[in-house]
């Protein structure tokens, strides 16, 4: 019996109409979990290195969580991979909402596309029923409009939809694809949009079996209620007005001009009551005792649904205040497009037309207005006309087809992706290492479990790590008491602090977690306290799925995937080379120390000098299938001799013994 | 005979619509207890509470099964509160033929709030404990209700069914040839 996961993927040939129930290696559970992890491993063994994104033979993957359709509360992240067109790397995406545990109600951990429809289609899943069915009805047609007309026409508002815009259609970079208010981003949008498949309903029925039931329960129980009751647990930004954080901090337009003393308690207060004058309700994702996502009903428009920073990037990125963001972010979503990424490639666009690189020939009757301009430049991407059609391949792209000097604004990209639009004074080394090295596109995939900022007095410092739960390992502990300056921190705690943070998204990505109770929130001590952290995912897990986790496991859980990512990716042409965040990203830089770190960081990982997981790390890893292709295409040779990878969490003793007895 | 009044305790479960938050907290923990063994599945579609849900709308409305009835209703009212539209279906409690809410998704066979009966008893139904909105919140009332024990009211309500079955002419007959007897 198959606990915690149904045990069979579906596999869907778009370009036969071929549909199979596949059933899976209970093994990969045990070495992979589920979600991202086991979703890596089928990108690497079905995926050619010379794949296009846009090639029949490309994946696109919807993965459920290992814990999804448990009464583990917030497991409902679904993660959707393939390879991305941006990048040409492999895409890395996650959705709240409903429909991973419908997946797994339906009977599927995985719903997995190849190949390419004739003609736009739809896929319904309804348990053991699934059909490929035409969406010529359905083209054009806005993302949460697609789902509201598939409830209709299946007659079922149980229905889970996720469904393309527009841009997705057009195969738009950076679309995004969208089920209900939650979307997913950074690639699989385009991918689904070159499939041809407008959207997936599915509906099920079914049970998931769990190995402990009642214990589960009691435990999880008591989890909802702490992070219900918990500050630290959730968006912040759903209930804190004082958005002086992003404001003052980050960079506007593109990625250009930081505004300090931009906030204001006049703003503060005017911009409180534009949201609650406008604001339905703010609503949850399944089984989650937090309200992240703010709803509104903006006049003339339909109605949309926002979380944590999305509601900054529009208005920031055209030097505009919030009503413009409520004005257009509406519109944004029914086509489908990402708005992290989309707001900077408007931006981009802007400045290139403002130094004259772009002319009146390339953007006819352009508006005066910065806001006007963006409604302006989002008919032309989504539609993909004239210049739409080159800026919709995003910022790193355009540039380099527009020439002309173009590329000089292309500033704010690493891995050819939209960065965050920070823009800081001082090198932060773990962050150095984060945004170079990440293969989640985002920094906001990597960070969030070593604090931010040392505190100031040791007094303090000892109150934190009283209560600080999610720590997994002492040496933590003294890296933060001995903190005294934020950029001044020893490599070797920059490795061991990324390699941390990595561990608890890589581990939440795989089993279906929301990282705003877990991997964003181990920073914080107190508060009320967090949902999920290493010291007690391995026990749920464990009762759960009938396997025993425990932490140890779990960490070679984490490192597992983590080098399988980066293997895929390896595989694909990724080298030290392009390990380079923003060269603006901060003022003063030293490649020296950066070359160096990066050195180090490769060896605490087990990699090679090019980046490149070695022979002995991947088999320490039982990655063994990976190091067998790499040294058989040339890209390891085998001698490369660089010891397996540092391993900074380990069992407590007294579980060492029990296991040896 | 006038019936006699006692108290009783009438257990009320308050929803408030505009604190839900469509989290669907409510019908996990309700589908858990439910399930046989207890807590041993988690599934919605076993749940004796489901909240109606239109994201697009902004309607979320939690309804907890009630009756089962045969035929679904032959026409619909539409209620408009602060300017949103709802069916009356999102009201509706009953497990009836025209959707597929409140039925055991193997058998078909009705599913009807119990509000969470159990030895010892609950302080409160799942759903409620699960809702960390408030958008569910129990109450027990006191109420001085008329206790028919003489049986009569059974008596009445068996006779009206077989009226209406076979016609009040052949319940009489049946009544005086029994009375013969």
């Amino acid at each position: 019996m198959r606990y915690s996961e149904t045990g069979i993927n579906l596999e869907i040939d778009l370009t036969r109409g071929n549909i199979e129930k596949v059933e899976t290696d209970p093994k990969d559970t045990e070495l992979f979990l589920g979600g991202q992890g086991t979703a890596a491993k089928i990108i690497f063994e079905r995926v050619p290195a010379d794949c296009d994104a846009f090639s029949p033979d490309n994946l696109l993957i919807f993965s459920a969580g290992l814990l999804h359709a448990t009464p583990v509360p917030a497991a409902n992240r679904v993660a959707v991979n393939t390879i991305s067109p941006q990048t040409n790397l492999m895409a890395h995406s996650l959705m709240g909402g409903f429909f991973g545990p419908e997946m797994k109600h339906a009977g599927y951990d995985k719903i997995i596309l190849r190949g390419k429809a004739p003609k736009l289609s739809y896929i319904y899943i309804n348990n053991d029923t699934v059909e490929i069915r035409d969406a010529a009805h359905l083209a054009g047609k806005g993302c949460t409009e697609t789902g509201d007309l598939l409830k209709k026409e299946l007659k079922d508002d149980k229905v889970q939809v996720v469904a393309i815009g527009l841009a997705g259609e057009n195969r738009v970079y950076t679309a995004s694809m969208d089920h209900g208010h939650s979307s997913a981003a950074r690639g699989p949008g385009p991918v689904m949009g070159d499939k041809k498949i407008k959207a997936i309903a599915v509906r099920g029925t079914k049970d998931i079996n769990i190995a402990s039931p009642k214990e589960l329960f009691e435990i999880c129980t008591a989890v909802h209620k702490k992070i219900a009751q918990s500050d630290g647990c959730g968006d912040w930004m759903a209930v804190d007005e004082d958005d002086s954080f992003h404001h003052n901090n980050f960079a506007w337009g593109n990625a250009r001009t930081r505004r300090r003393g931009f906030w204001s308690d006049e703003l503060e207060e005017r911009w409180k009551n534009l949201k609650y004058d406008h604001m339905d309700r703010q609503t949850s994702c399944y089984n989650c005792p937090k309200k992240c996502r703010n709803v509104i009903k903006w006049p003339g428009k339909k109605r949309f649904g926002y979380k944590c920073y999305g509601k900054d990037t529009y208005h920031m990125a055209a030097f505009k205040e919030l009503d413009f963001t409520y004005e257009i972010l509406g519109i944004a979503q029914e086509y489908g497009l990402d708005s992290y990424s989309t707001p900077q490639v408007f931006a981009f666009a802007v400045e290139l037309y403002e130094a004259g690189i772009l002319t009146d020939k390339d953007l006819p009757d352009f508006p005066e207005d910065s806001g006007d301009r963006f409604f302006y430049l989002m008919e032309k991407v989504v539609r993909r006309e004239g210049i739409g059609d080159i800026l919709a391949d995003g910022v790193w792209h355009a540039a380099r087809k527009i020439g002309n000097g173009a590329e000089k604004y292309d500033h704010n990209t690493t891995k050819k992706f939209e960065q965050l639009p920070i823009k800081l004074g001082k090198l932060n080394p773990p962050y150095f290492l984060m945004i170079a090295t990440g293969e989640k596109m985002a920094i906001t995939q990597i960070e969030g479990s070593f604090p931010q900022d040392p505190l100031p007095t040791m007094e303090e410092r000892r109150k934190f790590i009283e209560q600080w739960e999610a720590v997994p390992d002492d040496r933590f502990i003294k890296y933060f008491m001995e903190w005294e300056k934020r950029n001044d921190i020893s490599n070797e705690a920059s490795c061991a602090i990324t390699d941390w943070n990595e561990a608890m998204h890589y581990i939440d990505d795989s089993i279906g977690l929301c990282g705003f109770v877990s991997s964003f929130r181990g920073q914080f001590a107190g508060e009320g306290g967090i949902g999920f952290h290493m010291n007690n995912i391995p026990e749920i897990l464990t009762l759960a799925t009938g396997i025993n986790f425990d932490r140890a496991k779990l960490w070679k859980c984490f490192q597992r995937i983590r080098n399988l990512v980066r293997a895929v990716n390896n595989k694909r042409g990724l080298r030290r080379e392009h390990e380079r965040p923003p060269e603006d990203h901060w003022a003063v830089r030293d490649e020296d120390f950066e070359q160096n770190l990066l050195d180090d960081y490769y060896a605490f990982k087990g990699w090679t000098k090019e980046g490149i997981p070695a022979k002995e790390t991947l088999e320490y890893l039982d990655l063994d299938f990976v190091s067998r292709e790499f040294i058989k295409t040339g890209i390891l040779t085998g001698e490369e001799k660089v010891p397996p990878p540092v391993t900074t969490v380990n069992n407590p003793p007294e579980i060492e013994e029990e296991a040896a007895a | 005979m006038m019936p006699d009044k006692k108290t009783k305790i009438i257990k009320e479960i308050k929803v408030n619509i505009n604190n839900c938050t469509g989290c669907r907290s409510c019908e996990m923990a309700c589908s858990a207890f439910h399930a046989v063994p207890k807590y041993s599945s988690i599934n919605p579609n076993r749940a004796r509470i489901r909240v109606f849900m239109d994201e697009l709308r902004d309607q979320y409305v939690p309804i907890r099964a009630g009756g089962y009835i045969q035929a679904e209703c032959n026409g619909r009212n539409l209620y408009v509160i602060d300017e949103k539209e709802y069916s009356e279906c999102a009201f509706c409690p009953a497990s009836c033929p025209s959707r597929d809410y409140f039925k055991e998704p193997d058998s078909g066979l009705p599913l009807k709030c119990d509000m969470c009966e159990d030895y010892p008893p609950l302080e409160k139904p799942m759903c409620v404990d699960a809702c960390k909105f408030e958008a569910l919140t129990y109450e027990e009332r006191e109420e001085e209700v008329l206790i028919d024990d003489t049986g009569h009211h059974d008596m009445e309500a068996a006779f009206k069914l077989l009226v209406k079955r076979y016609g009040k002419k052949k319940v009489m007959e049946t009544f005086s040839r029994m009375s013969g007897e």
